[in-house]
């Protein structure tokens, strides 16, 4: 009973003691070089995968029309505004016609002027076919004469002259008849240009469409060629899309791809490929696609809008899949830390194809269930002390 | 044989665990003292891990990319790959900024890399590496981001994919790795205002404000082809030299090896801010190996009356001046090992890395016994000198 006190104080002594080595040991074991790096391990599997294209693009329409003169002039008004819908033909707008209608009324004076001038050449050439034939007449009378010797010879040449002269004022009096009737011809046919300018006046939309554009106001001066109205087809608005060539193997015309319009992201719409431009941007290393809607969304997205799209390529053939968390660059090589019978191991693989939820084709390297390090609290090496655990962080949504 | 300083122990042992925990935990203050100063190492070390290259191509006649703003040609990769001895090459930026993600926003270095090239992240912890090269981001768990969170980087949205461990910058800010397009444009892009206030200008301008002229200058005006540096990997057989010479030869940018980067980093870039806490270490060492040395001495000198007792009853010196020491070096294991079990618990838990290095452990240890014993002498000449009449005489 005697030594109770001491070595109850010992026990409490203990007490205290004990604990604190045993945290020193689990301090010493859990940190530092002593300590097992945790990791979490995945079995490879053997599994089809539907790689797939990522790419950012902006909508466009792919007709767009530019609706202007086609001579330098002033505008006189304009009938149609940004957003609203016409129809092929319809009027849009006039150019200011200036001195158009009182040209036209000049042409058409003239032309009335040369219909009188035709009638008298006509008149003209009646008059000298009249002459001719009575001098033709009068010629043949006289050679008749001749013959007789009714009359002397001198006589019957000046008639036959006469007939000459009369012949030949016939000859001048057709041509001026013809000079009148081309010169009708061709004030008529100013005439008729000029109608034609003034019908170009009229800015007209050449197919079923909206405005988008009105760069000329009333009033102020268009050049010619100059678009005053843009209208695009809406039925035409597709995505000009941008993949990154190293990502891009595999594109093609036809493939069904997923819209997300950054106005809608929670909405997804549906297209296809429907042009790879033969055209790359080597500057920025990506090449562009246009992405088609398979239907047009209701509301017109604004065009120059960004969409993000997922192009769906062919699902590949089974192979060894592992996530592309498990792929490790160690001395140089690509590959992957292999477990066997609790063993690491680093095994340089070959790498395929990749989906965009990060699993990994294995060309070569790995055969399915064989037992992978996937998340490492730290970079291994060959000597690592592992502990496989369940997961890293424990924040999985 | 009864062991005099066990016995003293066990007598007065509440004294003695408080002592020695209290001690401890000066030791553990100025263990992980150290741990700060290692940690501000370590972070521009696993900088240079991290990238995984074995030289940075960056603009001539700088330090960069970390210690120095440093800007190239995104192209410029093209013809490092052709120099020789060359295995990778890939582009990289790297941008300091606040990263919005909820209602909080989070300090973290942007990091643009190219998929699968040296600059990828080398090991997770959860979810998975980006692939797509758009908005999808990889982040530091440091920065507090969980999978599948949303954050804003300037103006673009990403969804964090993936999460790794231990990759800060410098100043151990965490990274958070996006696609090298998104950060490019992230490092370039311009608030809305100021990209309008900057369209309004160039088409003030007469001189550019001509049909056909201003798209191109606004076009030009809104590109960003800059990034910071080049990563290159070698190939095997090639010593670093001897793949950067050429490349400095002959395209003429400036090229640092690993060596060389981190000599920049911990001798230039960290250097005040390491002195500065490495200062501090050295006096906290100080005062805690004289605070220690006193603790020892004055428990040792309110136990005088027992040892002048001691020393009436015809107890050896040499005893006596065993159970001091001993007592002191058990004070100090004692103390040992509560500071390396409270640093322990306790480095987690601040903001920046704090690496328990057990090179240090062990010297804290060393340094910890040796004031133990010099204090220890102090306090056994003390102790010899008392006269055996002070038992009775007090």
């Amino acid at each position: 009973m005697k030594k109770l006190p001491i070595s109850s104080r010992a026990i409490t002594l203990a007490v205290v003691l004990i604990p604190l080595l045993l945290a020193f040991g689990y301090v010493a074991t859990s940190s530092g070089p002593l300590a097992l790096i945790p990791v979490t391990v995945t079995q490879v599997k053997s599994q089809a995968i539907s790689p797939a294209l990522f790419g950012i693009g902006i909508v466009e329409a792919r007709y767009r029309y530019h609706v202007g003169p086609t001579m330098t002039g002033q505008v006189l008004r304009l009938d149609s505004d940004v957003g609203d819908k016409v129809t092929a033909n319809q009027v849009l707008g006039e150019m200011d016609p200036v001195d158009m209608n009182s040209k036209i009324a000049s042409k058409d004076a003239a032309i009335k002027r040369a219909k009188a001038s035709v009638l008298a050449a006509q008149a003209r050439v009646n008059d000298s076919v009249a002459r001719a034939h009575y001098a033709k007449t009068q010629s043949q009378r006289y050679a008749q004469l001749v013959n007789v010797r009714t009359v002397s010879e001198d006589v019957a040449e000046a008639k036959h002259q006469e007939f000459q002269i009369a012949e030949a004022s016939l000859a001048a009096a057709r041509a001026n008849l013809n000079a009148t009737q081309e010169e009708l011809e061709m004030l008529r046919a100013d005439f008729e240009g000029l109608l034609q300018q003034r019908s170009t006046l009229r800015l007209m939309a050449p197919v079923d469409g909206l405005v988008v554009g009105r760069y000329v106001e009333p009033g102020s001066t268009a050049m010619a060629g100059q678009a005053v109205l843009e209208i695009i087809a809406p039925d035409s608005i597709w995505i000009d899309t941008r993949f990154d060539q190293r990502q891009s193997g595999g594109l093609a015309i036809g493939q069904h791809a997923s819209i997300v319009l950054r106005s809608r992201t929670g909405q997804p719409l549906t297209g296809k490929v429907a042009r790879i431009e033969p055209l790359a941007d080597a500057v920025t290393e990506e090449i562009q696609a246009k992405i088609s809607f398979d239907q047009r969304p209701d509301a017109l997205p604004p065009l120059g809008e960004l969409a993000e799209i997922t192009v769906a390529l062919p699902e590949l053939a089974t192979t060894v899949v592992v996530p592309n968390a498990s792929i490790k660059q160690f001395n140089g090589e690509t590959g992957v830390w292999l477990i066997e019978s609790d063993e690491l191991r680093y095994v340089p693989v070959e790498i395929g194809a990749s989906d965009l939820d990060g699993r990994v084709q294995i060309k070569r390297g790995l055969k399915a269930n064989d037992r992978v390090v996937v998340y490492s609290k730290q970079a291994l090496t060959q000597h690592s002390r592992i502990k496989i655990v369940e997961r890293l962080v424990d924040d999985k949504q | 044989m009864i062991s005099l300083a066990g016995r003293d122990v066990l007598h007065s042992w509440g004294k003695f665990v408080f002592t020695g925990v209290g001690l401890g935990l000066l030791i553990g203050v100025t263990l992980t003292m150290a741990g700060v100063y290692r940690g501000m190492v370590d972070d521009a070390k696993v900088l240079l891990n991290n990238s995984g290259a074995d030289l940075w191509v960056v603009q001539k006649n700088t330090l960069g990319p970390y210690a120095e703003a440093s800007s190239l040609y995104d192209d410029l990769y093209r013809s490092i790959l052709a120099m020789p001895g060359v295995a990778r090459a890939a582009n990289v930026t790297y941008l300091t900024m606040q990263v919005r993600q909820g209602n909080r926003d989070v300090r973290a270095m942007i990091v643009g890399i190219v998929p699968d090239g040296p600059g990828t992240p080398g090991y997770l912890i959860a979810g998975r590496q980006i692939t797509r090269s758009h908005y999808e981001a990889v982040a530091d768990v440091a920065a507090g981001f969980k999978l599948g969170q949303v954050i804003s980087i300037r103006r673009n949205e990403y969804t964090v994919v993936g999460l790794t461990r231990r990759m800060v910058s410098s100043g151990g800010d965490p990274m958070v790795f996006i696609p090298l397009r998104d950060a490019q444009t992230a490092q370039f892009l311009k608030d809305n205002d100021a990209i309008i206030n900057q369209r309004n200008r160039t088409t003030a301008n007469p001189a550019l404000n001509q049909p056909g002229v201003l798209e191109a200058v606004i076009g030009s005006q809104s590109s960003n082809p800059y990034v910071n540096a080049v990563l290159v990997q070698i190939k095997p057989g090639h010593s670093p030299e001897q793949v950067a010479e050429p490349i400095r030869r002959w395209q003429r940018m400036q090229v640092y090896t690993r060596a060389q980067m981190e000599e920049i980093l911990v001798a230039k870039l960290i250097a005040t801010s390491s002195k500065q806490i490495g200062m501090f270490l050295v006096i906290l060492a100080i005062v805690s190996a004289a605070i220690v040395a006193f603790i020892i001495y004055t428990l040792t000198m309110g136990k005088i009356r027992e040892i002048a007792v001691l020393k009436l009853i015809g107890t050896r010196n040499r005893t006596i001046a065993g159970m001091i020491m001993q007592q002191a070096v058990g004070l100090g294991l004692l103390g040992f090992f509560v500071g390396k079990i409270s640093a322990t618990f306790w480095a987690p838990l601040f903001p920046k890395y704090v690496l328990l290095e057990p090179g240090d452990a062990v010297r804290g240890f060393v340094a910890v016994v040796i004031i133990c014993i010099l204090a220890s002498i102090l306090a056994i000449r003390a102790a010899l000198k008392v006269d055996p009449a002070e038992a009775i005489g007090g």
